[in-house]
């Protein structure tokens, strides 16, 4: 026996009285929470099992289930928690490094709900979306220095490729192979739906679905999977990625164990060998070397698609962010903690990275300052979870976000955090067909186009009551913005002004 | 087709490439960069000193260098060819998928980095001198090749292999490797393996002009993944 019981997390409660015994709570656990006992006739559960994800609860036909937190406690102690003696006996046990999925769940200050969006009274009056046009169209590239006219005076239209969003949302970096097959139908079809973009994520590119290329973007990542010429032409834009809020400054490693039929087909590599990301692109070691592979692609392309390089939000992210606006790049993506995951290692997930709106407001300061601003366009992400997320980063100096986790939890991911055991019970983060099967992309692609109308709607009400009717107006318009309970040095690099004040 | 690179500069002279129908000369090459960026079927040849990331995504096309390459050369390349008639920079062929790229002279550090198969598709390396050190790291598939031919010494450096988890690196040496990474297994080419790389040792004698016999004069060391000592634990598995 192990010196310490790990006392499970969740209690399953099951009302005997409802229960039929229909066992559909036992077919649809993947995890195998839910036992039938044929000799007593009744069934059973094994805590232990549950990550509380949901699905028996949502699929109980009579409603017989819920699952609760433990009221089981160690001795109350505010220093060492319970939570720290069980990571402890994990580890004494295993001797392993302790994974987990999703984004940063622990208790950082929030600075989105920290901040207050302003809304006109009396002088400068508040617009009605319903009656007068609003914009939330953006195009994201590299804007020129200056209007050039030719000899009759004629605007001289020389653009750098853009790419064009009905709203300032994308759909952030999901692997094929982190996520199902479903899954990423549905996110390609809701983009093309809703007239934005997904990311293909570091995976390749599924063959079936290079028909909704215009509302792509395809990923370069340290081990290239899938990334050959007709895929690099396919999207509408590239994205290098050199890192992932979730678990900067670590790679990815998709064990052999899935890369099995489309898997292999798609990333390019045999059936059964892994699919290693190394943390580092062994070919860029300066800010030289990612303009080396910016113009590659770029020359690969025939300078027809903006390249976006994406970095997780870390401490000289601003510094970082100026050297990439110099090296070619059109677009930057800046990934905060909170953003999500497959899998990493729950220190990393956990104490690495800062906050996406303090990094996208000193990026935004320090381009600004630079005088460089106009080269390239800001994507944040990493923790988006409304509209009004949306509106307080764009404020903040955004061009649009990357929404990762919600959008899975439209799909229908219970944000259970157990992605990287493969066994998503709503068949997201897995690669089982019975799983995947429970995800139908015909359903999937609706409810996510739901969410993104819905989030449409409150952005033109929120910009309307400002006084605003273009998303332009709003980028980077921190007067709009008030801080509650900051202190002075948070609301100097957030750049906004104390509420009252 | 001849084109000077003289005061051409980079893009303009890859504007021309990507317009070119037939085979291309490039004369006065000095230094552009990304040339054949994702190119395929034609031939280009290159006099002079073509700059960082030629032949990146290269994908089919030919791509003939009289003269020294520098770094980055067939990144992510997917099918082609690449010669070199003299010594080629660091990052030679990373992530590369298919094709081939012989060098006659020396390449630099982190040859061959994560190179990988699939399918029909088995990327090569042969380089004729040495390599300098992180050779064929993380190499997920294909074949590396280095033959040595005018050193004495093991004619790679250190870190050779490390994270190796595909493909298979052959090194012409009379003494065998100092230390190499646990995760990299070593031993003499057999039979069978010579006759696996004799395809293209024998093009590579022939593309460069040089006997076989003199390439096999010396036995070859065979690395492989250790499969016993598997590479994990370094990165997170999801
Ligand atoms: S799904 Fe509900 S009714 Fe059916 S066995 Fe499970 S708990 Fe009982
Ligand atoms: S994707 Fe699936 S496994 Fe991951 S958190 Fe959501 S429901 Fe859980």
């Amino acid at each position: 026996m192990a010196a310490f019981d790990i006392y499970p997390e969740y209690e399953i409660v099951r009302n005997n009285e409802r229960c039929t015994n229909c066992r559909v709570c036992e077919k649809q656990c993947a995890n195998g929470a839910h036992i039938f006992l044929t000799d007593k006739n009744r069934m059973a559960a094994d805590d232990a099992k549950c990550v509380n994800c949901h699905r028996c609860v949502a699929m109980c036909p009579v409603r017989a289930l819920k699952i609760v937190k433990t009221d089981h406690t160690f001795r109350e102690n505010s220093y060492w928690t319970g939570k720290s003696i069980k990571e402890i006996n994990r580890q004494a046990e295993s001797g392993g490094v302790l994974l987990s999925s999703m984004g940063n769940p622990e208790t950082y200050p929030v600075y989105f709900d920290r901040i207050l969006l302003n809304a006109s009274q009396v002088t400068n009056p508040s617009i009605d979306p319903l009656r007068e046009p609003m914009e939330t169209r953006v195009y994201l590239g590299s804007k020129p220095e200056k209007v050039v006219r030719d000899e009759k005076g004629r605007i001289k239209v020389d653009l750098p490729p853009h790419i064009m969003l009905s709203i300032p949302v994308m759909l952030s970096a999901m692997s094929y192979g982190s996520i199902s097959y479903n899954a990423h139908e549905s996110l390609a079809r809701a983009a093309a739906e809703a007239g934005i973009l997904y990311n293909t994520g570091e995976g390749g590119l599924h063959e079936n679905l290079y028909n909704y290329g215009s509302n792509t973007i395809v990923q370069v990542a340290s081990g290239r999977f899938g990334v050959h010429k007709k895929y690099l032409s396919s999207g509408a834009a590239i994205e290098i990625k050199m890192g992932q809020g979730a678990k900067p400054g670590i790679g990815g490693h998709l064990p052999g164990t899935k890369i099995v039929g489309d898997i292999s087909k798609t990333r390019m590599i045999p059936e059964g060998s892994d699919a290693i990301s190394p943390a580092p692109h062994h070919d860029i070691y300066s800010i030289e070397d990612l303009s080396q592979l910016i113009y590659s692609l770029k020359e690969a392309t025939g300078y027809s698609k903006p390249i976006i390089v994406k970095i997780a939000a870390v401490h000289n992210v601003a510094a970082i962010a100026s050297g990439i606006a110099r090296s070619g790049a059109d677009i930057i993506a800046i990934d905060g903690f909170r953003g999500g995951t497959g899998a990493a290692p729950t220190r990393i997930r956990d104490h690495v990275g800062i906050p996406i709106e303090l990094a996208l407001a000193s990026v935004d300061n320090r381009l600004c300052d630079e005088g460089i601003r106009n080269r390239v366009s800001i994507v944040a992400g990493g923790g988006i979870r409304s509209s009004a997320d949306v509106v307080k980063a764009i404020a903040l100096g955004a061009d649009c976000v990357y929404i990762g986790t919600a959008a899975l939890i439209a799909l229908g991911c219970h944000l259970c955090r157990s992605c990287h055991t493969g066994k998503c019970n709503w068949g997201i983060a897995t690669q089982r067909e019975d799983l995947m099967k429970r995800l139908n992309p015909d359903w999937g692609y609706k409810r996510l186009v739901n969410l993104l109308n819905a989030w449409k709607h409150e952005i033109m009400e929120m910009m309307g009551g400002m006084g605003i009717n273009a998303i332009e107006s709003l980028r980077g318009n921190r007067l709009m913005l008030r801080g509650v309970g900051l202190n002075e040095k948070e609301l100097e690099i957030l750049g906004i002004k104390h509420a009252g004040e | 087709m001849n084109v000077s690179a003289r005061r051409l500069g980079s893009r303009a002279l890859n504007d021309e490439i990507r317009r070119a129908e037939e085979d291309i000369i490039i004369e006065d090459c000095f230094g552009e960069r990304y040339i054949g960026s994702g190119a395929s079927s034609i031939t280009i040849t290159i006099n002079g000193t073509p700059g960082n990331a030629m032949g990146a995504y290269l994908d089919g096309a030919t791509i003939i260098v009289n003269g020294n390459a520098q770094d980055a050369i067939g990144d992510t390349m997917n099918d082609g060819k690449i010669i070199i008639h003299g010594n080629a920079g660091d990052a030679l062929g990373y992530a590369m998928r298919g094709g081939k790229i012989y060098v006659k002279g020396d390449a630099g550090y982190r040859t061959g980095i994560h190179m990988k198969e699939y399918k029909d598709k088995r990327p090569v390396i042969v380089v004729g001198g040495s390599t300098g050190s992180f050779l064929g790291e993380y190499l997920a598939g294909g074949i590396i090749i280095v033959l040595g031919m005018e050193s004495e010494a093991f004619p790679v450096g250190d870190f050779t292999g490390t994270g190796m988890h595909g493909g298979l690196i052959f090194i012409r040496s009379s003494t065998p490797p100092a230390k190499l990474h646990k995760q990299v297994t070593v031993s003499l080419a057999d039979d069978s393996d010579m006759g696996f790389i004799n395809e293209y040792l024998m093009e590579y004698a022939d593309t460069f002009g040089l006997s076989i016999d003199e390439i096999l004069r010396k036995p070859f060391y065979r690395l492989a993944p250790n499969a016993k000592n598997p590479y994990k634990q370094l990165y997170t598995i999801y």
